[in-house]
């Protein structure tokens, strides 16, 4: 029984998520209210190299080759007896596609209250979710002795979960991880034939209010106006009026860029994971209540088919 | 004296040839139109009987006054001529037969002598010419001036079938003159002048002299009366069945008002997914055809893309109904599904079509089976998800209709809790789309200046369901009209008015009888014409723009509603110049059938587009009006994309009347 | 192969949404329900299985408004079986739900299970991962694709940045479903009404709701908006005009 805030890190091929870092960044706040440590809980196989810059008082490392891919099964098992052994107070989960994996089985198996989409804690230590596409946030208590967590990221920033000065590993043996029932057979990388538009100084950005496919032309001319690339918004992508690897989101690609100008995109959180951190937002919506304008440092309600060839034609002359 | 020498140098093995040669084409055609009526017979069953007189005299005024064919100057002349000359030789033909094989056979006189007989040569001869002359100008005209609506046939075989016909008919005219003229070579009869034509022929041989002359009059004689029967036994089998066909398709022509679709097909899915489930009188329609082309040239979707042509549809369906049982399927094979969805049915091709072919309940029989099958583009599943859940295309919610109403005082009546005179059916574009909100209003308030008692249903209404149904969504279509139906047998009032044609063509002419016939409504056009005539509407200032008016297909085409919106238009003091296509022959948006709520596939230019470039030509117009939303928003889009903001304001019908009060 | 599809119907937010004077839960005076899309795109992914391989097709759901409307869709797409368990659903999570749809599927004992990865009002993990182990099944999240072998499958599940990983999961097993292989497919009206004659949805009540290992709100309420986007007025040329002077300043033009 002890009141440390652990942390499930996601990693894949050597790559520490984001998501591992704000939720970090969120249990060095909780740690505030229950006293404990921030344990970061790294399971992998030779994955110890990735516990180097984890914002964590210390990170327990569990090594097997069975680890070596995800699978909810292997880490299920691993984290139960984990859990088991330490009972903490919390344990923190990513909301993606490695923690709502285990998250959930663990509730049951362990007999632990789940908390889903968590965004932050308030200064009592209470969890913040939201839900219904970020229309409505519940809040509440965190249940004791001991409750799972699933993080979105967007509550705090992923630096205040990185740290120059890396925290001391401690070795736990595996437990025997046989009669597992998934096993990763291939990856199928993403496309790299197309601009990788994570690389981008400036994005266009298209959403529904592009409304059809020729219109993307319009877009495509202003972005090679601006000197930039066009991306896109999960509507757009699934009408397949541009491809996968423009995709701006949580299944698609998370990009940075000084500026992301949204046309006709409302803002929904799945969308906001992939942007929300670049540098300027400036965002183009005939809804005034669009909930991009809550995040976007500029705006208009002006008709985007009326503000790009006039933008087209700025851009042009002072080239 | 005058008379007519039937048989005149003529063997009697070759007179006997002739009747034999008779009874056979007789026999041949006879087998060939059987074959045709069973072919018809082979389609669903459809009543289309009543009206007897009103459809014969449809067919004398068609096929006899030729109508709809002379609405175009060249090739209406040109077809007449044709008509009216072989008719005249056809009659004169039957005359001749009667002549001879009855009355001079039976009663021993004959009946073309004297008077008669010059005269009937006269005729002859002179409608011969006519016949040439509109040979002459088919020759010309398919061969030479080669308009683009005869070219690219998607069956290249049947142009063989074109030029047969012309050469055939050529043939006979011109072997028939030679006969003549050579008969007139030799007997040189006193009355030759009745027969000015035969008299001029006749000099041409009268150098070759008597004995060459008699054989020639034989041969060609000869040869005259084979072509002629060849031509009369093939008939059926050729482009010239039309003659037959034709007639008997705008006999049977429907007598319900154009802005009624005939019930879905239920035997075997819905719709038309195999030829057999047309009704007898759509294969009867494909089989009328003669590929005169006019539906194409008037087709806005073969206009902007080229992707539909009704043409070519009625073309490959009539071959399609001749194939082999087990050959190509209809759907995917003869017709892509890319096609009917290009469709807006804005009734431009049955408005021109002089066979009285029905394109669009075709088009929509088709569509009803692509709907069961759910083969559909994604934006228009989305629509019809939403018109079904949430009863608008815009996804939005059903409380949300009258959103376009916070704030107006007086606040509009809800006719669900109390009576109204006018129950204002608002329709979804003018509800739910913002940039349509301002016109909304401004139509509030110019009824409640004009003291109308009206009032609207509020979030009880449902879209209207014209377009849904001519998607092809029968059972969805009757979901609305029932919701709506429920609404309005509830409440209380006299007249329903609209501003949008789609709805009022439903309302008008599909929504179930209640017992006391389809409810009463009104365009808005048509209420506010009325009003200014009664004076419940003062126009304090004359506008004096220079405007056109762009007819709504839902409106004018399919309900012949014309004149009141210009008189609206004339009332506020502006001056209406036409475009050159208007009236039944405006031009559609391309927003109608479903068409704005599918993807766009490849397009030369949007139909709107070719439309606001027929406006900006007519010089000196300050505005485009329009009577529908749909037009409103479709217009608007276009004057931006064709870059004539500077040229051109799109205004609504109501903006006139707002700004002159 | 038996696949089952336990689903779940969610507030419709087209709709407004507003919470109730409590403060702690949502206000269901103008609530609709619609089918949460994800399970939607689990029966769809479902019927394009039967379709590839053959089997029998299940449709389970909790009683609610629309939810008969949507088991005939079901049936007309080819679910053969449509199951609606009925009771006191008021005070449900998804810990209850999952545990009423086990309590059904361990005498149904289907090969594989899918349903919908996640529904947005989620709070207290997601019904398909607690399905799962109250099953002792192995699950795969965020799947969009499924090859169905003799008794396992290839399971396609998506990471974010477009990666995929190929799994190969022992049957029987239970699939979160991101998205199905093809877009749900449109039923014609006239289609749903001719099932409503023939299809049944058989019902089957709960003995009640065991909603242990839920979260307990102590506040609903709606997001403030902190901060506003400075909104650009004008034309379009002035606003064209201002944002070449910020993409100047910024060095991006």
């Amino acid at each position: 029984m002890s009141q440390d805030i652990f942390v499930v890190i996601e990693h894949l091929r050597g790559q520490v998520s984001d998501t591992s870092y704000v939720m970090l960044a969120g249990a060095r706040q909780l740690s505030q209210n229950f006293g404990g440590n921030v344990t970061a809980v790294l399971l992998g196989h030779e994955a110890q190299g990735l516990a180097g810059n984890l914002a964590a008082d210390k990170v327990l490392y569990v090594d097997h080759a069975a680890l070596t891919d995800f699978t909810s099964d292997g880490y299920q098992c691993v984290l139960a007896e984990l859990i088991k052994e330490h009972s903490p107070r919390v344990v923190i989960f990513g909301h993606s596609s490695i923690g709502m994996d285990v998250a959930s089985g663990l509730s049951v198996k362990l007999g632990l209250p789940v908390i889903s989409s968590c965004r932050n804690f308030t200064t009592e230590g209470k969890f913040v979710s939201q839900i219904c596409g970020g229309k409505i946030m519940a809040e509440g208590d965190i249940p004791s002795p001991s409750a799972l967590i699933t993080m979105v990221p967007g509550g705090y920033k992923a630096e205040l979960g990185q740290s120059s000065q890396p925290a001391a590993v401690t070795a736990v043996p595996a437990p025997s991880l046989e009669g597992l029932r998934l096993s990763v057979k291939q990856y199928i990388e993403p496309d790299t034939s197309d601009v990788d538009i994570t690389k981008e100084k400036m994005l266009v950005s298209v959403g529904r209010g592009i409304q059809n496919k020729d219109n993307i032309e319009l877009a495509n001319d202003l972005a090679a106006a601006l000197g930039c690339v066009v991306s896109a918004s999960r509507p757009v992508v699934d009408q397949g009026w541009m491809p996968t690897t423009r995709l701006v989101g949580k299944s698609g690609k998370k990009v940075k860029p000084k500026i992301y100008l949204a046309l006709g995109i409302s803002g929904a959180p799945e969308h906001v994971e992939g942007m929300g951190d670049s540098e300027i937002i400036i965002a183009v919506n005939t809804d005034q209540n669009a909930p991009i304008f809550n995040i976007a440092k500029y705006g208009t309600t002006t008709d985007m088919f009326d503000l790009i060839p006039a933008l087209i034609e700025k851009a042009k002359q002072s080239k | 004296m005058p008379i007519r020498e039937t048989f005149w140098n003529i063997p009697s093995w070759a007179e006997a040839a002739q009747y034999i040669l008779a009874t056979l084409t007789v026999i041949v055609f006879l087998f060939g139109v059987a074959r045709h009526v069973l072919r018809w017979r082979k389609g669903k069953p459809e009543k289309r009987s009543g009206h007897i007189l009103a459809r014969l005299w449809s067919v004398v005024v068609q096929v006899f006054a030729q109508r709809r064919t002379l609405d175009e100057a060249y090739p209406g002349i040109m077809h007449f001529s044709i008509f009216w000359g072989m008719l005249t030789l056809a009659i004169g033909t039957v005359l001749a037969t009667v002549d001879w094989d009855v009355t001079h056979l039976f009663f021993g006189f004959q009946f073309l002598k004297d008077g008669i007989y010059v005269v009937y040569e006269l005729v002859l001869d002179l409608l011969g010419l006519l016949v040439i002359l509109g040979l002459g100008m088919a020759i010309y005209r398919r061969y030479i001036s080669r308009p683009a609506r005869l070219q690219n046939l998607p069956i290249k075989s049947l142009s063989g079938d074109d030029a047969y016909v012309l050469i055939a008919l050529t043939f006979i005219l011109l072997s028939g003159y030679l006969t003549e003229g050579l008969r007139i070579a030799v007997l040189q009869p006193a009355w030759a002048n009745w027969s000015p034509v035969g008299k001029v022929v006749g000099a041409l041989f009268l150098a070759t002299g008597d004995p060459t002359n008699r054989t020639l009059h034989v041969v060609i004689w000869s040869i005259h009366m084979l072509t002629a029967f060849g031509v009369l036994a093939s008939l059926p089998f050729t482009k010239l069945f039309h003659i037959l066909a034709v007639p008997i398709n705008i006999y049977f022509q429907p007598m319900k008002p154009a802005g009624v679709l005939p019930p879905a097909n239920t035997d075997g899915g819905m719709g038309v997914k195999e030829w057999k489930q047309f009704t007898w009188k759509q294969l009867l329609d494909f089989e009328s055809c003669t590929r005169c082309g006019r539906c194409q040239d008037a087709c806005p979707a073969y206009a902007s893309a080229q992707l539909l042509s009704p043409r070519n549809m009625m073309i490959k369906l009539d071959a399609h109904i001749w194939e082999k049982t087990n050959g190509r399927a209809l759907h995917g094979d003869v017709i892509s599904a890319d096609e009917l969805w290009a469709c807006t049915t804005c009734r431009a091709c049955v408005q021109v079509c002089p066979a009285f072919i029905d394109h669009v309940t075709t088009f929509v029989d088709m569509r009803r089976s692509l709907v069961d099958q759910g083969k559909m583009d994604k934006m228009l599943q989305d629509a019809l998800s939403n018109l079904g859940r949430y009863g608008n295309s815009f996804g939005q919610s059903d409380r949300m209709r009258a959103k376009w109403t916070m704030g107006l005082q007086p606040a509009i009546k809800d006719a669900r809790r109390e009576p109204v005179d006018y129950l204002w059916f608002v329709g979804d574009y003018a509800s739910y789309s913002a940039t349509l909100t301002d016109t909304t209003r401004k139509t509030a308030e110019v009824f409640q200046k004009a003291g109308l008692n009206f009032g609207i249903l509020y979030d009880s209404e449902r879209n209207a369901g014209n377009d849904v149904r001519r998607v092809g969504e029968e059972g969805l279509f009757e979901m609305l009209a029932d919701k709506n139906g429920q609404v309005l047998s509830k409440i209380k009032f006299q007249t329903i008015v609209t501003t949008d044609p789609h709805s009022y063509n439903t309302i008008k002419n599909e929504y179930p009888d209640n017992g006391n016939g389809h409810p009463t409504i009104m365009h808005y056009s048509e209420l506010l014409d009325q009003m200014i005539t009664t004076g419940k509407i003062k126009f304090s200032k004359k506008l004096g723009y220079k405007v056109t008016y762009h007819d709504p297909c839902y409106l004018g085409r399919y309900n012949g509603v014309y004149d009141a919106p210009r008189r609206v238009i004339e009332a506020s003091g502006c001056e209406v110049v036409e475009m050159p296509r208007h009236g039944a022959r405006a031009f559609c948006c391309g927003a109608g059938g479903g068409r704005i709520w599918m993807e766009e596939k490849e397009v030369k230019e949007r139909p709107s587009e070719l439309r606001i470039r027929e406006a900006v030509a007519l010089n000196g117009i300050q505005a485009f009006i329009v009577a529908c939303p749909k037009d409103l928003t479709m217009f608007r889009d276009a004057v931006k994309t064709t870059g004539n903001e500077k040229s051109l304001v799109v205004k609504d019908l109501i903006d006139l009347v707002y700004e002159a009060l | 192969m038996k696949i089952a599809v336990p689903v779940k119907f969610v507030p419709d937010l087209v709709e407004e949404i507003t919470i109730d004077p409590s403060g702690t839960a949502l206000d269901t005076t103008w609530l609709r329900l619609i089918i949460n899309e994800f399970d939607d795109h689990a029966v769809e992914q479902a019927i394009l299985l039967k379709e590839k391989a053959g089997g029998q097709v299940s449709v389970l759901a909790a009683e609610a408004e629309g939810v008969d409307d949507f088991l005939f869709a079901s049936a007309a797409k080819g679910a053969d079986q449509l199951v609606k368990l009925t009771g006191d659903f008021s005070t449900v999570n998804n810990h209850a739900l999952a545990r009423a749809f086990a309590d059904l599927l361990k005498k149904g004992k289907p090969d594989l299970i899918l349903t919908g990865v996640q529904a947005h009002n989620d709070l207290d993990g997601s019904v398909g991962p607690l399905l799962a182990e109250n099953l002792g099944m192995p699950y795969v999240g965020y799947v969009a694709g499924i090859t169905p072998a003799s008794d396992k499958v290839i399971a396609r599940k998506e990471y974010s940045g477009g990666l995929v990983a190929e799994i190969e999961v022992k049957l029987p097993a239970v699939l979160g479903i991101q998205a199905a292989e093809k877009p749900p497919r449109y039923i014609a009206y006239s289609k749903i009404r001719q099932v409503m004659g023939t299809a049944k949805i058989e019902t089957s009540p709960i003995a009640g709701l065991d909603t242990s290992g839920g979260t307990s709100v102590s506040r609903m309420f709606q997001p403030e908006v902190t901060q506003r986007a400075t909104m650009l007025e004008g034309s379009p040329v002035d606003i064209a005009d201002k944002l070449v002077g910020i993409f100047k300043e910024l060095g991006v033009l």
